[in-house]
């Protein structure tokens, strides 16, 4: 599994436009891998701004034919144009196999401890049918849903879906009532039950706020992939793809179409962003 | 108590997106604007964020330590316990900039534990779906 | 119209005095668990992330369900127009404003930022039907103080008809409101059920009522004032036919869940197998807040028992602090389900039912909303003239024989 992240002192000062580039091409060469966004070159190449470079993300080097990705310019506004969602296989889930939960802890700068107060983004649920006793196993996080009902109750706006599909928690008018929880089908939501320390600098976090999968945002927005499909994708597994639904030649729309997807608690008809294949009992 | 001595960027060629007096009155009007921006639409990497603040002016002071937030030696809390104003931000953000955060090795026996805990409740949970 | 005569309390009693320290110091008891809760994190309670409301949560929403019901009497009074409930009208509309702020205090010392106040009365999410009830709860002391004062004050005193109607239909409003913060709850099999908005507004007729019939013997006992048999036999039997509508809606949820296949599984949880929520239902909610207090109510041998219209009364609080509790908690630690037809286990407790222990700060602080509402009436009582000077028989109700 790749670092998902990593730190270098790269130092662009007074730098225009050009020569900010240029210096980050110098310095690419000692540490950067190709394929490696910087957290803030990307939107330096469209204004002309001084910055430090100051986290890196590295992202997996060679986009794989099982993804379509962000393209968007980072200083535009999201957009419906896209809705980014995930379709996961469960017979490809390896049962025992917790790969896109390590690497979702580490990527958000979660301890991985599994107490009842404790935050969890993914967890993998083991299945057993009543029926024919056939044991499934598969990663269930937050679904991202279209009419969500974390949405609709959160008396604040707290709770908002992005333009582009993904499910938030603006955890700065978050007041912590956690009626979110009480409304999620999924149980997707954790509440922050004690201070926490040493946050990462892209996955901020505090006591009193309700937190839950945010689809790995900032990784999205920079034209990666959420931590857990990249880890599944790593350990050769392939469970996962992560994709656009709205763009029809986009590979999970091709296999949606082909081969469809359930939605977990389809009866409530919240068009999930989350799609699963093969749960039959 | 005495007036907050600002800290300066030891690298003396960086330069603050605006006057001190402005930055002084009005920073938070940056961040905040910034936030939402972010948050809502997506947009990221604007120089206003409160991550480039901290980028700059939150460094190693001459024991090679970085003051955290609850020490007024921090450059928010500099000034906003000299003003007596709570600030809100570190409750979720780094106080510091990503290369000085020290994290503990990620717990490598997070496989363990589950499976443990996957043992457990299938015993549990057989008491109860019947 | 007869004039009615009011008066106030003296309060320079010792026994006043210890009666609101009392009080304070179980608000000051509230306050420094709230304020340990917020210090430490939710960490300290025994609320979890499956369990995410708890105890301070059964205490809000009794209180809050028991503000609307404890207008009852005034409505009545000016509503339908029902005489011998006239003087005792300014005393419910009190205890309904002192309720609904306790309620509130321990709803909003609970929340994981109660520092965010401000944010909650700015950031309105109209979709939310939380937000919807900020505003019916802000509405609630609007209409409430605005018929307080019109009964208080004689300049005013014409449109005391029009506030008590306002009053009446808003507390309707405001106690559907608290109900369906659950209905809405689509996902949790346990609270699905559209009945659930009209089956609070009863249980906060009953629950209002006994709380208010407690406050009533309480002050005429302690103040030495004239107390007829006439109103306490009205009020009993109006509780018996609260209690009873209250028995008559458990009895057809639980019936309809039984009837709806999907319900099944939650319905015999709490019925037969959800051990602590099982037996709290049985002997709490049905038992001891349904049918003992019936049994009592209409029993003919203690008819004018004071003593046993106490101990109804407080059965029926009782009663109803185990349906509130049944209710909110039961209905969280019987597990989403999310994949049916399927055994399911999972790191994050899936398909487990979930155990809550509530911790003792939080006891305090539900503990302490209780006591702000009780500190409130108190106090009001010396400050303003709220109680008629006698509920004599002859006083109420002059043509009685
Ligand atoms: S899965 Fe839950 S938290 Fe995620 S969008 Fe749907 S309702 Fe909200
Ligand atoms: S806990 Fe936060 S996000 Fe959830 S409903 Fe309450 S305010 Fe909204």
């Amino acid at each position: 599994m790749k670092k998902s992240e990593n730190t270098t002192d790269t130092t662009a000062t007074n730098a225009s436009r050009r020569d900010f580039l240029a210096k980050a091409a110098v310095v690419g060469t000692v540490t950067i891998a190709p394929g490696v966004l910087l957290h803030q070159a990307a939107r330096a190449a469209t204004a002309e701004v001084e910055v430090e470079v100051v986290e890196v993300i590295e992202l997996d080097a060679e986009p794989d034919k099982n993804t379509s990705r962000s393209t968007r310019p980072l200083d535009q506004e999201v957009s419906d144009k896209n809705r980014w969602g995930m379709l996961i296989d469960t017979n490809k889930c390896a049962r025992g196999c917790t790969s896109c939960v390590d690497a979702c802890n580490e990527a958000n700068g979660l301890e991985g401890k599994t107490g009842p107060q404790d935050t969890q983004y993914i967890r993998k649920v083991t299945l057993k049918s009543k029926s024919t006793g056939h044991e499934t196993s598969l990663p269930l996080m937050c679904q991202h849903c279209e009419s969500a009902p974390c949405v609709d109750v959160c008396p604040t706006g707290a709770s908002f879906i992005r333009a582009d599909g993904i499910a938030l928690v603006d955890r700065h008018i978050c007041i912590g009532c956690r009626y979110c929880m009480m409304a999620c089908p999924y149980k997707a939501r954790s509440f922050v039950h004690e201070d926490i320390k040493n946050q990462k600098l892209s996955a901020p976090r505090g006591k009193g706020t309700v937190e839950a999968c945010n689809l790995c945002v900032t990784r999205v927005d920079h034209g990666g992939l959420p931590a857990c499909v990249e880890a599944c994708t790593a350990e050769n597994h392939n469970a996962m793809i992560f994709g656009d639904l709205k763009d029809p030649n986009s590979p999970i729309s091709i296999e949606l179409r082909k081969y469809g997807g359930k939605q977990l608690r389809s009866d409530l008809a919240l068009n999930t962003g989350v799609r699963y294949q093969g749960l039959n009992e | 108590m005495p007036f907050p001595t600002v800290h300066e960027p030891k690298d003396e060629s960086k330069k603050c997106i605006q006057p001190e007096d402005e930055m002084r009155r009005n920073h938070m009007k940056y961040i905040l604007h910034e936030r939402d921006e972010t948050m809502h639409e997506g947009i990221r990497g604007e120089p206003e964020g409160l991550s480039n603040c901290i980028d700059c002016h939150v460094e190693p002071g001459d024991n090679g330590e970085i003051a955290g937030i609850e020490s007024k030696e921090h450059f928010c809390n500099a000034c906003h316990q000299y003003a007596a104003v709570q600030i809100d931000c570190f409750q979720c953000h780094a106080d510091r900039p990503q290369k000085y955060i020290k994290r503990d090795e990620h717990s490598s026996s997070l496989h363990q534990q589950l499976q443990q805990t996957l043992a457990a409740s299938e015993t549990s949970a057989k008491g109860v779906n019947q | 119209m007869s004039k009615i005569e009011y008066t106030s309390v003296q309060g320079k009693s010792p026994a006043y005095f210890g009666l609101l320290g009392t009080l304070g110091l179980f608000i000051l008891a509230g306050l420094l668990a709230a304020y340990y809760m917020e210090h430490h994190g939710h960490h300290v309670t025994g609320m979890t992330n499956q369990i995410v409301w708890g105890l301070p949560h059964v205490f809000a929403i009794f209180l809050i369900v028991s503000a609307s019901g404890a207008l009852n009497v005034a409505s009545i009074a000016s509503v339908f127009s029902k005489k011998i409930y006239e003087p005792m009208a300014r005393l419910s509309a009190l205890l309904a404003v002192s309720l609904l702020a306790g309620g509130l205090v321990v709803l909003l010392l609970d929340l994981g930022r109660p520092d965010r106040l401000i944010i909650a009365m700015t950031h309105y999410n109209f979709k939310s039907i939380f937000a919807w009830n900020i505003i019916l709860y802000s509405g609630f002391f609007v209409f409430v103080g605005a018929y307080l004062w019109t009964m208080m004050d004689h300049t005013v005193y014409g449109y005391k008809k029009y506030a008590g109607f306002f009053a009446f239909i808003w507390r309707l409003i405001l106690t559907t409101g608290t109900g369906a913060i659950f209905g809405f709850l689509v996902a949790r099999s346990t609270y699905d059920a559209a009945i659930l908005a009209p089956m609070f507004v009863i249980m906060s007729f009953a629950y209002g009522l006994a709380i208010f019939i407690l406050l009533l013997m309480a002050t005429y006992k302690w103040t030495n004032m004239e107390l007829g048999d006439a109103v306490l036999r009205r009020l009993r039997s109006l509780l018996g036919v609260f209690v009873a509508a209250v028995m008559y809606f458990t009895i057809v949820f639980h019936l309809t869940n039984i009837y709806e296949t999907q319900h099944h599984g939650a319905e015999k949880f709490i019925l037969l197998e959800g051990g602590i929520y099982t037996t709290v239902f049985w002997i709490g909610e049905i038992i001891i807040g349904g049918i003992l207090p019936l049994l009592m109510i209409f029993a003919p041998g203690l008819k004018d028992n004071r003593n046993s219209l106490g101990l109804i009364s407080a059965m029926v609080i009782l009663g109803g602090l185990s349906k509130v509790y049944v209710t909110v908690i039961g209905g969280q630690a019987y597990p989403l389900e999310i994949f049916p037809g399927y055994e399911v286990s999972s790191s994050f407790y899936d398909g487990m039912t979930y155990s809550y222990s509530p911790s003792l700060p939080e006891f305090l602080l539900g503990l302490g909303g209780v006591a702000v509402a009780l500190f409130l009436v108190v106090f009001a009582l010396k400050a303003l003239k709220f109680l008629p000077m006698s509920l004599s028989d002859k006083a109420v109700d002059p043509h009685a024989k």
